[in-house]
């Protein structure tokens, strides 16, 4: 097996034995977009209008949650010593793992959207929309929140550190996957909002690994 | 061959330092590693054991000298260099979740390289009974042996091991002392940082002394 590889399944398979970290965070994120019909109310026309925003901001929150597994049990237990020193450059070491935080966290959450859109009362026809925003958005916030979460590797307090450090990033995503769905309810065409959601993905998939494994790098020495 | 990164090359240190923040921790360290040497780190707690084996392994750069292997910086081809390295730190990089047989694939795995050889790495720290138990149920000394199998599941020419002993019953020191034995009869090297009595026949020791005591009592002397 290569390094890339083993790391990816043990990751994967870190996710889905300890206490079921992927239920911990699919439930927070159901449990997020269900208080907000408690919250502002059952109607149906405001709900509707801010759904797409809930989804959204509910699947970052989620996002972020989970980022403390990507390094820091690396970082405390030795083993990012011993993932330093394999034969793979840190910078697709960053991939693997982000690659395996998206499979366990975005992944499911994008499955998931669908039936919590209803629950909000989404027009229907902009549940496709906001899915593949979902789908083409989420790999982004793995690898922004890989950054993150190198940077603040001993840090006293990483979680609400990782929070205050990722969420302005996240913001472009944001921006744009809840736009694709404005866009698409107000029969406007989401396709420009799309096309610049995959582009945020697309430039983080070669530059947050670089940042990361810089961030990695300090914290080992 | 001079000056390549055959396995059979001497691993030298030259005028090494390390600093750690302000401090400087230790400098102007000199030694060698030859085929079948050994290397022993003593010292007060504090003093840089540590440190130095870290910068054995490339996880520190060194404020001052370098590291050479068969004549060459190490840090020319870092990635060939770490292939030939084994470093055994103080934590043990074991995942409660796991069981002590993943756990040996996946650090195999993560050097690359030919398939494991799982079966014999446990069989040499006596793990057979535990192997597929998660090792958050593992002893501590347990866990210690289990990072010590690593040494016996991919073979590498140079052992770096911090504080191996800890931990460990007069059981495991006795099988890492064989461990060792049977490495450097083959050839390989080994540097152990300990507090611990450990026969090694022949092996070098390395007494890190307080830098910054001495170098103060150097410049009062001089002033």
């Amino acid at each position: 097996m290569t390094p890339l590889l083993g790391l990816f399944w043990c990751d994967l398979r870190l996710s889905l034995r300890q206490g079921g970290d992927i239920g911990l965070v699919l439930g927070f994120f159901v449990l997020a977009v269900l208080m907000f019909p408690f919250g502002v109310g059952p109607e149906p026309e405001l709900l509707g209008r801010i759904a797409a925003g809930i989804i959204w901001v509910a699947a970052l929150l989620a996002s972020v949650m989970s980022l403390d597994r990507l390094f820091a049990t690396d970082y405390a237990d030795g083993g990012l010593d011993l993932i330093a020193l394999s034969s793979s450059p840190l910078e697709l070491v960053v991939l693997a793992k982000g690659a395996a935080h998206w499979v366990t966290t975005g992944l499911p959450l994008t499955l998931i959207s669908p039936v919590l859109a209803i629950f909000v009362d989404l027009d229907p026809s902009a549940i496709p929309v906001l899915t593949f925003g979902l789908l083409i958005g989420t790999p982004a916030l793995s690898l922004l929140g890989a950054i993150a979460g190198a940077l603040t590797l001993g840090a006293r307090r990483p979680g609400i550190l990782v929070s205050l450090l990722v969420l302005p990033l996240y913001l472009p995503v944001l921006i744009f996957g809840t736009g694709a769905v404005e866009a698409s309810l107000a029969a406007e065409g989401a396709r420009a909002h799309l096309l610049l959601l995959g582009a945020v993905t697309l430039a983080a998939l070669p530059l947050a690994p670089l940042a990361a494994a810089a961030a990695l790098r300090q914290a080992l020495d | 061959m001079p000056g390549s990164f055959a396995e059979n090359a001497e691993l030298v240190a030259e005028g090494l330092a390390c600093r750690r923040g302000e401090r400087l921790v230790f400098a102007g360290l000199e030694c060698r590693l030859p085929a079948g040497g050994a290397l022993i780190l003593r010292g007060s707690n504090g003093i840089g054991k540590s440190s130095l084996l870290r910068l054995f392994a490339t996880l520190l750069a060194p404020a001052a000298g370098r590291l050479l292997w068969g004549g060459v910086p190490v840090l020319r081809d870092a990635a060939r260099y770490r292939a030939l390295i084994h470093y055994v730190g103080h934590l043990d990089a074991t995942k409660p979740a796991l069981s002590p047989r993943e756990m040996l694939g996946f650090w195999a795995a993560l050097r690359g390289g030919a398939a494991p050889e799982i079966e014999p790495a446990l069989a040499a720290f006596a793990l057979g009974a535990v192997a597929d138990r998660p090792c958050r149920w593992l002893s501590a000394g347990q866990r210690r042996r289990l990072a010590l199998a690593r040494l016996v599941a991919a073979p590498a020419p140079i052992w770096l091991l911090d504080e191996p002993n800890a931990a460990l019953d007069g059981d495991g020191a006795a099988r890492l002392q064989t461990l060792i034995a049977q490495h450097r009869a083959a050839g390989g090297r080994v540097a152990i940082a300990t507090h611990q009595p450990i026969a090694l026949g022949d092996a070098a020791v390395i007494v890190l002394e307080d830098f910054a005591a001495s170098a103060d009592a150097a410049l009062a002397a001089w002033q």
